[in-house]
């Protein structure tokens, strides 16, 4: 499974379009784990790191040596320390939080971090079935063989029992609920019953789910008190300040860049923090000053979205533009970001657009792009 | 023992003869430590920081009357604003101290300034730092302390604490003058200097006492912040200078073992030697003096907690208190109280999670290098794993435990103003209890107890001693005989009393007094409310001279609006003293001269009127009707006949404004004196009038009044036919006036009024008047069936 996820820099174009976080943090990764065991810090069963060090891995620091390790997640230590303290207990861990607010991205940093590879990972849709929790057959061998070991074909949940190490499950609450249930099992008895076979598959110490859901859309199923007394419940909030906001978006838009392979394009500062600024001021429904009332669009403008835009002038800039990120390259994106319903939406745009941003000192160009790409 | 044997004498530590205790105020962990280092030392002396003349007042320190928390009131008599606290809680160290002695029946008392110094006038500029006097210094003038560099480091080398994560040097050299334990906590990375006084200075110390380290942090402490200036620090200088006198004292007593308890600041320069005491009497000389009076009164954890902004600074007393009350297992005891706490308030929490919790806060503290789970690591964990991320059942806990709502009580002994004393006895006697919590309270005004009640808020209410306010019930309940009040105590409310005993010694003397003094100079309306009011809180001696002065200020105020305002109070206030049983002659005579005045002087009050003063004066004459109906009911009859015609006798006037023609028509009609009411109406509508005038009179007609319009079909017709009647320009004015009117009425009104119209006057099925809800309406429909079976 992992195989394919190589780095090949042949001609300095990697195999892969986004290659998983621990080929991507390789480096980090290893040096954190040779200073746990420089420190002898203890490490839980199967564990690649110890605690302190997914912490550290997750949101950064400069190690003993001189090695830095680069923030994944920007915000509360606090609450980083809390989702890894939850994975050495008995408890499973779910993360929730509005779209956008890096749900995902901790859960695959997380698996990264403790077990060295984040591909356990089953995917939260409502046609999810059984299968992809418990385990489901190689069909032309059951009718050849009849039940065998063979036949079986073992869902994420179960390959990371046997192998003690984490599994993710995605958008919890978008899997029907009889389908939810069956984690219970899993859950609680940490034991996958295979009838068919007379065995079942207990698991090994290391073994922990994370599980991300949505508090705030709609069409979720709502977890079962059962079900959810077997998580601890970690609530990733908003960037609380713009700085934060800017810092995530620079990082993530360098990443992606790099990744996409755009050429490279001078962003500017000053176009990053003005995305921020107006994903911010609409979200709140209030100006950064406070002092101007501002209606809010149906869209979640989350910093994924603010990320989206930029990477999407960056590209705009380097293959139409002249290379540098102007106001008129972030500007269609923005557009199509907040206005998702063509009616109220584009209402409570022009309204910010001629209230708040006409007025603003210095945003005359962003004012002029906008006006012209509405 | 003289001071030079003193000097020479200080080698020893454990048994010298003055041994201080630096402390962290209201710390539980000091509080443990401290009780523990005092068995150890064995003194025959106990000084703690404090007032000095409230001596007298620990003797009641161990009786079981007195339960902290508690605080110190000081006051000066002859004016009681002037006033400062001194709270302890049962896990404060002084607390502890004084405890301790008391048990032991050792000799204690405090050493701090007296507060007959700190309340006097020039000593104002040391009560800010008195009044919150156990936070120690105050660190106000942070600008001019600290300004060497390597405080951080050398604080660091003390300790072997870690650097400080992302703490700035100058808010930690503030915290160091008013926490200098939080500011070395904080230094060494803590966020709770709880926290760290458990972990660095008890865990460092292997069971043998941490003071002696805390005076060497400090010493050094004060070294690197340097010598202070301004007026804080002059009170500094005081302060110390008196602690060192009263030690000084307490060893020419022949006091062989003297332990000061005091904020861990002002341990250092309390240690022996003492020096020569002539700087320290020249440094206290001329400091001027007030009579000033002490008492213990209750207090609260609430005000201990610095989110009330007053008090002594510490956010989580209910978890102090916790940490000093359990002996052990402190986080599983807590969590246990936490899921309590939660499934008080329905939300589901089992056994399995509390266990989950523990181990989730437990791994937390692992994680964060520390050796026990804190406050920090038990919040992280309830979050996580008993409120499922949800920060709102989160603050039901932090509310009602990481705060707790605890009021201390104090012994009746206590000496105290004899109006607390009397407000004391009043609330045993009617079974009520002062709360820190909001409750409301449900009066039936025809029980004894209850009036009772009733009249004491009401007498609280003038000596403006907010314990008790009105509220509206949750009980829908109408009737002159229920009050509902909502109760709740703030410790404050201490000086409140003291403030109004001034005014008498026993609440209703102290009303009294109170009301007469403020007689002189209010308006008509406002004695008016106030005679209301008396009555309420039952002060039959302030309703006879606040009577003679309404009866005064009636005959000399010539405007007959201020009458017509007076008016409904008064009449209001005959009403309920009835059901009070209050004999209430002289206040329906003074309403019905008021009444008689009025009727004299509204022809000319109601000539040339603009449209606003036309509202106004409607108001006002709908607000006298009511309360003339209310002196009728009373018996007097004549009063509303002559009412009544002299609204007669105003509305047949030309000049009357429309609005109050509409007005007057319509109360007459009510008062059934207007045989010919829709032939009014159609005058009042015909092609005379403008139209904006007939729309003001149908306002002023018909406002409140669909029942009148469902019901009489002439009525009806003749609106109808007006409107209908309308020309397109003159309906298009019109339409707001009347739209405005009509948009009064309830949907139910206007539904019945629409169907009336549509059908004729075909029965339709009964409107109801008050129009509550639809649903209610067949069930309305079947009681009027009822009622007509009946009467036919």
């Amino acid at each position: 499974m992992t195989a394919s996820t190589e780095l090949a820099p042949a001609d300095g174009v990697p195999a892969v379009l986004r290659p998983h976080a621990e080929v991507a943090f390789a480096a980090e990764l290893e040096a954190l784990e040779a200073f746990d065991a420089e420190e002898g810090r203890p490490r839980p069963p199967r564990w690649r790191l110890s605690p302190w060090s997914v912490v550290t891995y997750l949101v950064g620091g400069t190690l003993a040596d001189g090695t830095v390790v680069s923030a994944k997640y920007i915000g509360s230590r606090r609450l980083m320390e809390v989702a890894v303290a939850t994975l050495t207990t008995d408890r499973a861990l779910l993360l929730l939080g509005l779209p956008g607010t890096a749900k995902s991205w901790v859960s695959e940093h997380l698996a990264a971090a403790v077990s060295g590879d984040s591909t356990l990972l089953v995917q939260g849709t409502s046609g999810t079935a059984e299968e992809s929790i418990r385990y489901g057959w190689n069909y032309a061998r059951l009718l050849a063989e009849g039940p065998t070991p063979e036949a079986l074909v073992p869902s994420p949940v179960m390959v990371g029992m046997e192998r003690g190490a984490l599994t993710r499950v995605e958008e919890l609450t978008r899997i029907p609920s009889d389908v939810q249930d069956a984690l219970i099992t899993v859950l609680s008895e940490k034991v996958l019953p295979v009838p068919e076979l007379g065995r079942e598959v207990a698991a090994r110490p290391g073994f922990n789910v994370i599980a991300t859901a949505n508090d705030r859309d709609k069409g979720v199923n709502d977890l079962s008190s059962a079900l959810r007394r077997r998580f601890n419940t970690v609530v990733l909030p908003l960037p609380t300040d713009v700085e934060d906001e800017v810092r995530i978006v620079t990082t993530r838009v360098a990443d992606l860049t790099a990744s996409l392979s755009l050429p490279p394009v001078s962003t500017a500062a000053e176009e990053i923090e003005r995305v921020v600024t107006v994903f911010r001021e609409l979200r709140a429904g209030v100006t950064a000053d406070g002092r101007t009332a501002v209606r809010s669009p149906t869209a979640t403008l989350s910093a994924a979205e603010a990320i989206s835009v930029v990477t999407n002038g960056i590209a705009l800039a380097a293959h139409f533009g002249d290379g540098v990120l102007r106001p008129a390259d972030v500007a269609s994106g923005i557009v199509g970001a907040v206005v998702k319903d063509p009616v109220a939406d584009a209402q409570a745009w022009q309204e910010y657009l001629d209230v708040v941003v006409r007025e603003r000192p210095g945003w005359g160009a962003f004012y002029e792009a906008c006006r012209d790409s509405t | 023992m003289t001071l030079a044997e003193l000097e020479t004498d200080v080698a020893a530590p454990p048994r010298g003869p003055v041994e201080v205790f630096g402390v962290r105020h209201h710390g539980p962990g000091s509080a443990r430590s401290l009780v523990a280092a005092l068995d150890a030392y064995d003194p025959d002396c106990v000084l703690v920081e404090g007032p000095p003349d409230a001596d007298p007042l620990l003797r009641f320190v161990g009786d079981p009357g007195l339960v902290p928390p508690v605080a110190l009131l000081a006051y000066a008599p002859e004016e009681p604003r002037q006033a400062a606290f001194w709270p302890f809680a049962e896990f404060s160290p002084e607390w502890q101290a004084i405890l301790w002695a008391r048990r032991r029946e050792v000799e204690v008392g405090f050493c701090d300034l007296p507060a007959a110094m700190t309340l006097a006038p020039q000593g104002r500029t040391l009560l800010d730092e008195a009044s919150d006097g156990l936070d120690g210094p105050d660190g106000s003038d942070d600008a001019e302390r600290g300004e060497e560099a390597g405080e951080r480091s050398a604080v660091e080398e003390l300790l072997g604490a870690p650097a400080p994560r992302g703490g700035d040097a100058a808010a930690l050299r503030r915290l160091a003058g008013r926490d200098p334990l939080g500011a070395l906590a904080q230094a060494g990375g803590y966020d709770d200097a709880e926290r760290w006084w458990e972990d660095v200075v008890e865990g460092r110390l292997d069971s043998s006492s941490p003071f002696p380290l805390v005076l060497e942090a400090m010493g050094e402490l004060r070294r690197l912040v340097g010598q202070r200036h301004g007026r804080y620090a002059e009170g500094e200088a005081r302060r110390e200078a008196m602690m060192r006198q009263t030690i000084r004292a307490a060893l020419k007593r022949g006091r062989t073992r003297v332990a000061v308890v005091c904020g861990a600041w002002h341990a250092p320069v309390l240690t022996a030697p003492l020096g020569p005491a002539a700087p320290d009497a020249r440094t206290l000389r001329g400091a001027a003096k007030r009579k000033v009076v002490c008492t213990w009164v209750p207090w609260t954890h609430r005000r201990l907690a610095a989110s009330s902004g007053y008090g002594a600074g510490i956010t989580s007393p209910g978890w102090y208190a916790h940490l000093f009350e359990a002996r052990d297992a402190p986080v599983v005891r807590w969590l246990t109280a936490v899921a309590g706490e939660l499934r008080g308030r329905d939300l589901p929490v089992s056994s399995a999670s509390v266990i989950e919790a523990v181990r989730l806060a437990e791994t937390l503290a692992t994680l964060r290098g520390r050796p026990l789970a804190g406050l920090t690591e038990v919040t992280d964990a309830t979050r996580s794993v008993l409120c499922d991320g949800d920060e709102l059942a989160l603050r039901f806990v932090t509310d009602r435990l990481v705060v707790g709502e605890r009021l201390g009580e104090v012994p009746a002994a206590v000496p105290t103003v004899p109006l607390e004393a009397d407000l004391a006895a009043t609330t045993r006697r009617l079974r009520l209890k002062r709360e820190p919590a909001a409750r409301s309270l449900d009066l039936d005004l025809r029980r004894g107890i209850d009036r009772e009640r009733s009249q004491l808020f009401h007498r609280l209410r003038l000596l403006e001693l907010a314990w008790a306010a009105p509220a509206t019930s949750d009980v829908q309940a109408t009737g002159t005989f229920r009050e509902t009040w909502r109760l709740q105590w703030h410790p404050e409310l201490a000086i409140a009393v003291v403030e109004a005993a001034v005014w008498g010694t026993t609440v209703e003397a102290a009303a009294t007094a109170r009301v007469d003094a403020v007689v002189e100079g209010q308006s008509l309306v406002e004695l008016a409310r106030t005679v209301e009011r008396c009555l309420l809180a039952a002060l039959p001696d302030a309703l006879d001279r606040l009577l003679a002065a309404c009866a005064d200020q009636a005959a000399r105020d010539a405007d007959v609006l201020h009458l017509m305002e007076a008016v409904p109070a008064l009449a209001r206030a005959a009403r309920y003293g009835d059901v009070r049983g209050t004999d209430t002659t002289a206040l329906r005579q003074t309403s019905e001269v008021l009444v008689r005045r009025t009727c004299a002087g509204l022809a000319r009050a109601t000539t040339g009127l603009d449209d606003d003063s036309a509202v106004r004066v409607r108001d006002l004459v709908d607000a006298v009707h009511a309360a003339v109906g209310l002196l009728a009911q009373e018996g007097a009859t004549d009063v509303r006949r002559e009412w009544l015609g002299t609204l007669a006798a105003l509305v047949g006037r030309a000049d009357l404004a429309p609005l109050l023609q509409g007005r007057l028509t319509r109360l007459l009609v009510d008062a059934e004196l207007v045989p010919d009411a829709p032939a009014r109406l159609h005058r009042a509508l015909s092609y005379g009038s403008a139209a904006a005038a007939k729309a003001a009179w149908v306002e002023g007609f018909f406002t409140d009044g669909a029942v009148l319009l469902v019901h009489d079909p002439a009525l009806r017709g003749l609106l109808d036919g007006w409107v209908a009647g309308l020309g397109d320009e003159e309906f298009t004015d019109v339409l707001p006036l009347v739209r405005r009117t009509f948009g009064t009425f309830s949907t139910v009104q206007r539904r019945a009024l629409a169907q009336r119209l549509a059908h004729g006057d075909a029965a339709g099925p009964a409107p109801d008047a008050d129009g509550p809800d639809e649903l209610v309406a067949p069930v309305l429909a079947t009681v009027e069936t009822i009622l007509e079976a009946g009467r036919g």
